[in-house]
């Protein structure tokens, strides 16, 4: 060590930095501190407008570096840190980054122990201003105002809780090239105009516009955008807390919908819901259940709710559409005049009636009533989609008790509700469907169709279903 | 309907999206509107790093406009509040709506980007004509280099979703179910096979321009930040290794980026075959965690399923991780002062970012298990897996009751884990 150097060993040194946010300042007199062999104990920092130091000789004056200083040394890890840590609002900053860089000249690898409490501290700081920034980036709101001549000009009020500002303009011009706009923070303005960054002092909040009408429709979002069933308040807090939210436009709303949203879950569950409770696991069970059922409006009109019929381990199910006047007069299935051309054509195909359980897709009459000259009458209506998914439960219950191998769908209706969608009968007609169960799904016309027709048309479909029957049974045999 | 001002639209449109749990702009090329064809610059950016303008009160980052372009569908999906039999309102925007909307929220900075869905309306083709004349406005009217997630309808011509790769950041195509009996038994109008079709399509088309690019500097970009999916938790009887099973096998097959979870939530006018209770929100996060597992940790899909109890199911009161090794505790403890980085990243309680220091600071020193604990979150979990210079679990390792020692102690976590 030279003896120029020696004779300095009592000295302190205060620097003042000029600019809380300058790096480039710290990192200049970091390095001749450094190479003038200046220990961090006998260095004070102070921030521009900060209170001295009660420490300092009197001598800010920095020596001059001497002509043979080693150069100094940091690793990429200590640098991208510093220029972090210097925007920390922590007076410590400048000194625990000074000391780090000082023991880096001996151990250069220092900054890999995070064991070590002064890495831990510049990390914590690091963390903290690069959280700050994250938020700036995040949470920066800009309200729009339209100038005299016409231009859109873009206004946010932020305030940070670092020096940041400065080193975040980048990534508002990088993003809002061709916009104009200003961010006003308590800690000094930055401005773009499309070409140029400009700078200006601190602002107050009232320098800033208070509303832009497109914040209602933000809130809209926000509003519709939160699922009710999914409240997590925990976590929205620990992302935006509370300190942010008098600039969030869409904050106010927060109470609002924490409050409300159980009471909106429920009500999602309400109308979502039906009650079926368990599903029943007898045939009986079914009965009552229907009996009781009003998930869909149907269950108010009719006079009763119409049962399947027939044994109770049938191989064959079949399925109509729905009871018809005389069905929910007689409370059975198939007793009116399509359950008796139905009965013609099993017989026909070799099908026996008795040895299939007789169903209906949907288990409640729907009608509307008709005055005619002989009084009113009930009108068959057919069930929505929505009716048949509905009713779909109860015949689910019946599949699984019976457990057929085979289910015959007669119409559009009854295979929905085995297969779940509306099918063209024409093109699924007369081949097997497997089912999830291990059964098989076949899906022709209902009868009362035929019934409809007339002529030639009568008798192509009358065929057609003939076939469909006689497939049905030659399939029953081989199973 | 046409009545409906923006303002209903949007509400009626975001509502309709709120199932959705799929949410980052993340993992795109990095753009930026300084310069550029017509010199003033565009607007808009990605640097890696989605940002999250804002967080709803059920814990979701907000980061794009994500809404339907329209509610109306022609499917019936029971899952689904817009199926053609639901009974909710319905409303449409048109393309040029959509980007107006995109972009002055975008420029008040309150979101990153648009993520845009829809109904399927007329046909699968006019549909997503439609969702890709929205990108097209964005990019190529306004110069719009923010953030475009565009979720395709599977159905559609290959050729249009080739359209809507070239404008969009992300693409993402839905399985919805993990398995085909479930997926015929509630989407009855959709098909497995033209839905993994899809996937094969977007995949090749990413691989094809990917090595294009590397060929000729302005060959196009199509979908940068890849493609995703979402399959949704508890509509039907699929335990959690069946979703772990079509999860890997997707990642593998159809390189996806992320494959996103969403806990099947009540829905007005739901369909009767759907189940009645929603199943717990926990049990998203449990799949969400076994995913980083095998994305970031390791492991195999296959070690993700040994987790699971008998039934099938990861257990809801402890992480996977924890479940894995309280079942193979014949590999720890595991000395942190020499075993390597993929042993230690099975020892519960420690993350990649703890593994990494635990590394970086065994080259200086000796670990003791106060060194340990500076290093990581929570020492109580890691403890009885590790040994270090001064510590050893001994019989704590083997305990029959470490379960409960380890498991968090209540209930109620269910609404509050993060
Ligand atoms: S038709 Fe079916 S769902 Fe509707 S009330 Fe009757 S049993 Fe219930």
């Amino acid at each position: 060590m030279s003896a120029h150097r020696q004779t300095e060993d009592n000295l302190h040194y205060s620097v003042s930095m000029l600019e809380p946010d300058d790096f480039a300042f710290w990192r200049h007199k970091a390095r001749q501190l450094v190479q003038s062999n200046i220990p961090p104990e006998r260095v004070s920092w102070s921030e521009a407008g900060g209170c001295g130091d009660l420490f300092s000789g009197g001598d800010t004056q920095l020596p001059p570096v001497p002509n043979d200083a080693a150069t100094v040394r940091a690793s990429k890890r200590f640098l991208s840190l510093a220029k972090n840590v210097v925007l920390h609002t922590d007076l410590e900053r400048f000194a625990l980054l000074y000391g780090l860089l000082w023991r880096q000249q001996s151990n250069p690898r220092i900054m890999e122990d995070k064991t070590d409490n002064d890495v831990r501290r510049a990390e914590e700081l690091d963390k903290a201003v690069r959280r700050d920034s994250h938020k700036m980036h995040a949470f920066v709101r800009f309200r729009m105002v339209e100038l005299e001549n016409g231009e859109e000009h873009y206004i946010a009020w932020f305030e940070p809780d670092h020096h940041i500002v400065r080193a975040n303009a980048g990534f508002f011009k990088r993003r809002f090239a061709n916009m104009h706009w200003s961010i006003l923070t308590p800690r000094g303005c930055i401005h773009w105009d499309g070409d140029s960054m400009r700078e200006s002092p601190p602002a107050r909040r009232g320098d800033a516009p208070c509303d832009d009408p497109t914040e209602d429709l933000w809130r809209k979002y926000y509003a519709s955008i939160f699922n009710p069933a999914r409240l997590k308040v925990s976590a929205m807090m620990s992302e935006m807390p509370k300190k942010y939210w008098k600039n969030l436009p869409e904050a106010s709303l927060i109470p609002e919908l924490i409050a409300n949203a159980q009471k909106r879950e429920s009500q999602m569950v309400a109308a979502g819901e039906q009650d079926f409770q368990a599903k029943p696991e007898t045939l009986e069970e079914v009965g009552t259940a229907i009996n009781r059922c009003r998930n869909c409006p149907i269950g108010d009109c009719a006079t009763q709710a119409v049962m399947g019929e027939g044994p109770k381990n049938a191989r064959l199910m079949i399925i109509g559409e729905q009871p018809g006047d005389d069905e929910d007069k007689a409370g059975k299935p198939f007793v009116g005049p399509a359950g008796q051309l139905l009965d013609v054509h099993l017989e026909k195909s070799g099908i026996d009636r008795k040895d299939a359980y007789v169903t209906n897709a949907v288990k409640h009459f729907k009608f509307v009533l008709k005055q005619t000259a002989r009084g009113k009458i009930r009108l068959h209506q057919s069930p929505a989609a929505k009716e048949i998914d509905t009713c779909r439960w109860w015949v689910e219950a019946e599949r699984d008790i019976v457990k057929p191998k085979l289910v015959l769908a007669l119409g559009a209706s009854a295979a929905r509700v085995v297969f779940g969608k509306t099918v063209s009968i024409s093109q699924a007609r007369g081949k097997p469907i497997p089912l999830e169960d291990g059964s098989e799904l076949w899906i022709t016309a209902h009868p009362s169709y035929l019934l409809r027709l007339e002529g030639e048309a009568r008798a192509t479909q009358t065929q057609l279903f003939d076939a469909d029957l006689a497939a049905v049974q030659q399939r029953l045999v081989q199973l | 309907m046409d009545r409906l001002t923006t303002i209903d639209k949007l509400g009626i449109l975001a509502d309709a999206a709120k199932y959705d749990a799929s949410c980052a702009s993340s993992g795109t090329a990095k753009k930026n509107s300084l310069g550029g064809p017509k010199g003033r610059g565009g607007i808009g950016s990605t640097e890696g790093m989605g940002i999250c303008h804002a967080y709803a009160p059920d814990g979701r980052c907000i980061s794009l406009l994500k809404i339907l372009l329209t509610n109306h569908c022609i499917f019936d999906c029971h899952y689904c509040i817009n199926r053609k039999s639901s009974n909710v309102r319905r409303a449409r925007f048109t393309p040029q709506e959509v980007a107006d909307l995109t972009l002055s929220f975008y420029r008040r900075n309150y979101i990153e980007g648009l993520f845009l869905s829809s109904g399927i309306i007329k046909s699968s083709n006019f549909t997503m004509e439609q969702m890709v004349e929205c990108a097209r406005i964005l990019r190529e009217e306004h110069d719009f280099r923010g953030y475009i997630h565009l979720k395709t309808i599977p159905e559609a011509d290959p050729e249009l979703v080739y359209q809507a790769g070239l404008l969009a950041d992300r693409i993402s195509i839905n399985v919805e179910l993990p398995t085909d009996a479930g997926l015929t038994r509630l989407a009855p109008d959709k098909n497995a096979r033209q839905i993994e079709g899809a996937m094969r399509n977007v995949n090749s088309d990413i691989t094809e321009t990917k090595d294009a690019r590397k060929r000729f500097k302005h060959a196009p970009r199509f979908a940068p930040a890849g493609q995703s999916t979402q399959m949704i938790v508890g509509a039907d009887q699929a335990t959690d290794s069946d979703i772990v099973s079509k999860a890997s096998r997707l990642y593998d097959g159809f390189k996806l980026r992320r494959v996103y979870y969403s806990a099947f939530s009540p829905i007005p006018d739901a369909s009767a075959v759907l189940p009645l209770k929603r199943p717990p929100l926990i049990r998203e996060h449990r799949l969400y965690q076994s995913d980083w597992l095998m994305r970031f940790y390791g492991y195999q899909a296959r070690e993700v399923m040994d987790a699971a109890d008998k039934d099938g199911n990861l257990p809801l009161d402890i992480d996977p991780k924890l479940a894995w090794a309280l079942k193979f505790r014949e590999t720890f403890p595991l000395d942190v002062n020499r075993a390597p980085r993929d042993r230690l990243l099975r020892v519960p309680g420690l993350g990649v970012t703890a593994v990494n220091r635990i590394i970086a600071a065994r080259r200086h020193k000796s670990l003791r298990l106060e060194d340990v604990g500076k290093l990581t979150v929570s020492i109580a979990k890691v403890r009885p897996f590790i040994c270090a210079i001064d510590w050893s679990p001994t019989a704590l390792t083997d305990r029959a009751d470490l379960r409960n020692l380890l498991a968090p102690k209540q209930e109620q976590l269910e609404l509050f884990a993060a």
